[in-house]
């Protein structure tokens, strides 16, 4: 990244934004916010993201902290902190941050060799090509690296085989990061290959899964005999633990919001993302008529301090990180922060909503949402790496205490109990 | 404390915290708890005052002058440092005294009261009627009468009310709010002490009956605006010292989960207790960052100043006693002894986390900056 010296004045910058964005970008329609219409696109195909994005490619406002030569702008996070506030009462393609825009891109920046970057990272930030990460199995939830899903290598091609669970929107996307077992003989975490793949081609079977409260956005892979050409390894053979190492980080970082590479304001029950007071809960307890109601004013005002408080500890741990007080794994105290808090919000949208969450009219949409969200409360403890492996990681990296017990440790993969 | 201190701001906290860790270690503090009226030596709060302590809110032409350009963070340091030490005395009040004074006071106003304050040499103490929604149980009357005003009904709890030479009581006048220079010595106010939860503070109860001042003893100018300038300022001070005592005990707590065994194990060994360390550390964590935070915009007068300070006083008074009670568990039995520290911290986790406006009283002041209700 150029020095600060270097980049554009942050108020040029905004006032270029400004009026860019009034020029080419399309308002959101009242009372509507990205989350909304994000949910309608994720139903659909992408193509409305694909679209926004690619228009903020060609007007130079895409991948604003990528690297120029890659096709970003090589500007800095304050840079894309000011497009975002700029950008609020704009529609955006937010469906694309998660995993696309702030896992998937930085770690391919990081982990991929030039040729790739070249091929790959372009397209990555014009939304031309969309990209998911194949991590979780079916028959291993935290424990990524017992995985068992297998490569094996005839000269340049690999063969796949084995099954991939919970990427979101691959149905729609067109690369995968994955990561496959190609060493039997060695213990778990030395023995595994990250690939870059394509989704849509024979052998690979994409799933849609429904869930509780009814989006279909999740999907189960299974791989038959998927042939991958060795040029598409990423990093060494054998060691993808380091790459997949800085997926987790990454995909750490995204879901406390902290990530640099997040690009417009996602709105939403989880998390207003942007640094302004979230007006959400208390519209909503001023549209029950709970506005003066005295519990309701506690409760709400609890949810707006988790909030406040979740920002400002991402920005300290991210202090805290960059000046080497602790470990980039303290990311997980965010991710524990931003978990506990997204349950006690859900819990304090139910209070608010008393009866009304069990039965509603048809025409409701938001009552209906809201209600249904409850049924998947502990989604935002468990995606991304359940709360409890949080725990782990901040007691035993973060604060030195003895790691768990492991049966797996130091074992041949292949002598390893799995499921 | 924050992160990202400048040379100055760290040898300022530095020499702070070198004195208290020589003059007052926790055996001190305990001793003096008994030994002196006051919980402390006047000539020990003279010579800390030497350091800076009431400086940090005092302008340079007051005889005041900060390290940073930002009193209030400067200041929190120290709150902090008084937290995780327990010092004695009274930081809070005189600092809020004083900072009425330089901001709001009359050159008389200030002649009369602020260099015995900075100097260390006099203390004075704050007020708080209903009528703001944050502070005591109170009474108060403020009325007026002729170019005189006249103050009835009581007070309570208020910190150093037996040594502080002069009060500051905020109040309301038919509900326009109105701060007030009262002399200890004035007639008709008495002055009751309590007994506290905190062994190293002391507080007392005043009442006053038809005390009648003249009008100069007002603070002239907008006295809600006032008073809510000075409880942000007196919120940062607070929730700095509620996190640092949260992060002390988690800190000697997690040292004690690795010396400390079970069944031949470190107790820092068993993943329960691992887990509940996790949490605790990301509460004090995310307490820390929201003092820093509102002490950065409390100091700068940023546009969400109040806001952050009424955040951080209800994020860190929440945590604190519950923080202290789970330090409790993990170091067992022996922390629950009169022996132990824990109970020093934790007593005045408590009764910091119910002066100038409890986490209820804060977030009931939240919900209106969000927009609830009208």
């Amino acid at each position: 990244m150029s020095t600060t010296e270097q980049m554009e004045d942050l108020e040029e910058f905004r006032l270029r934004a400004r009026a860019w964005l009034k020029e080419n970008m399309p308002l959101l329609p009242p009372g509507k916010q990205n989350n909304d219409l994000q949910r309608i696109d994720e139903e659909g195909d992408g193509s409305r993201s694909r679209e926004l994005q690619m228009k903020l490619f060609k007007g130079g406002f895409a991948g604003l902290c990528y690297p120029k030569e890659y096709g970003g702008q090589g500007l800095s996070p304050a840079h894309q902190a000011v497009f975002t506030e700029e950008s609020a009462t704009y529609e955006m393609p937010t469906a694309l941050n998660i995993p696309h825009l702030t896992i998937l891109g930085p770690s391919i920046l990081e982990c991929c060799n030039e040729e790739q970057k070249k091929r790959y990272l372009p397209k990555l930030i014009s939304g031309e090509e969309v990209w998911v990460q194949f991590l979780s199995e079916p028959s291993g939830g935290s424990d990524l690296a017992g995985l068992v899903t297998r490569a094996t290598q005839d000269g340049d091609v690999f063969y796949l085989n084995g099954s991939k669970i919970w990427s979101s929107g691959a149905y729609r996307a067109d690369y995968a990061l994955i990561l496959a077992r190609t060493n039997w003989d060695v213990p778990k975490h030395s023995g595994i290959t990250v690939f870059i793949m394509k989704i849509h081609q024979p052998g690979v079977e994409v799933q849609k899964i429904k869930m509780a409260n009814g989006p279909e956005e999740f999907c189960q892979e299974f791989f038959t005999d998927v042939p991958i050409p060795i040029e598409n390894v990423v990093g060494d053979i054998d060691g993808g633990w380091s790459v997949a190492s800085r997926l987790l980080f990454h995909e750490r970082t995204a879901v406390s919001g902290a990530s640099p590479y997040s690009s417009g304001l996602n709105t939403g029950s989880r998390s207003s993302g942007g640094e302004g007071i979230n007006p959400e809960l208390p519209n909503l307890a001023n549209s029950l008529g709970l506005g003066n109601d005295e519990v309701a004013r506690q409760l709400v005002a609890e949810a707006h301090i988790n909030e406040v408080v979740g920002r400002q500890l991402v920005k300290r741990t991210g202090q805290n990180i960059a000046q080497e007080n602790v470990p980039p794994t303290a990311a997980s105290i965010t991710r524990l922060f931003g978990g506990r808090s997204y349950v006690r919000r859900t819990d304090i949208l139910q209070e608010l909503m008393g009866r009304q969450m069990v039965a509603w009219e048809q025409s409701d949409e938001k009552i209906e949402r809201y209600s249904l969200d409850y049924l998947v409360r502990q989604g935002g403890c468990l995606g991304g790496g359940s709360l409890e492996m949080s725990m782990n990681i901040i007691s035993e990296r973060v604060l030195g205490m003895l790691r768990e017990y492991a049966a797996d440790k130091d074992k041949p993969f292949k002598d390893v109990k799995h499921n | 404390m924050d992160l990202q201190l400048s040379e100055d701001q760290e040898l300022f906290w530095e020499t702070t915290s070198k004195f208290l860790e020589s003059t007052c270690p926790l055996t001190t503090v305990r001793e003096w708890a008994t030994s002196e009226p006051a919980g402390f030596p006047r000539s020990w709060w003279s010579q800390g005052a030497e350091l800076g302590w009431i400086s940090m809110l005092v302008a340079d032409e007051h005889g005041g002058g900060n390290v940073s350009g930002n009193g209030v963070a400067d200041l929190a340091l120290i709150s902090e440092e008084f937290g995780r030490k327990d010092a004695p005395g009274p930081l809070v009040p005189v600092s809020i005294v004083a900072a009425a004074l330089s901001r709001y006071g009359s050159d008389a106003q200030r002649a009369q009261w602020l260099d015995g304050l900075v100097a260390g040499e006099s203390f004075a103490s704050w007020a708080i009627g209903r009528h703001f929604g944050l502070g005591a149980t109170s009474t108060l009357q403020v009325t007026r009468s002729g170019d005189s005003i006249v103050l009835n009904g009581t007070l309570s709890p208020v910190e150093a009310s037996d040594i502080a030479g002069v009060f500051l009581v905020s109040g309301d006048i038919e509900g326009v709010g109105v701060n007030v220079l009262v002399p200890a010595d004035s007639s008709g106010l008495s002055i009751q002490e309590l007994t506290s939860i905190d062994l190293v503070r002391r507080f007392g109860t005043l009442t006053f009956d038809n005390v009648t001042l003249g009008a100069e003893s007002i603070l002239a100018g907008d006295g809600d605006e006032q008073f809510f300038a000075l409880a942000d300022i007196a919120a940062v001070l607070q929730s700095a010292a509620l996190a640092g005592m949260v992060d002390l005990w988690l800190g000697l707590t997690i040292e004690y989960a690795f010396d400390r065994h079970s069944f031949g194990r470190p107790l820092a060994s068993y993943q329960a207790l691992k887990h509940r360390f996790a949490q605790l550390k990301t509460s004090t964590e995310a307490a820390l960052a929201t003092s820093v935070a509102a002490a950065e915009a409390v100091g700068l007068g940023a546009p969400r100043a109040s806001e952050f300070a009424s955040v951080a006083k209800a994020y860190t008074g929440d945590l604190a006693a519950k923080g202290l009670h789970e330090c409790v568990q993990l170091n067992g039995g022996i922390a629950t002894t009169w022996d132990h520290d824990l109970h020093l911290h934790l007593r005045r986790a408590v009764q910091d986390t119910a002066l100038y406006g409890t986490p209820e009283e804060h977030r009931e002041r939240l919900a209106q900056i969000i927009g609830m209700g009208n």
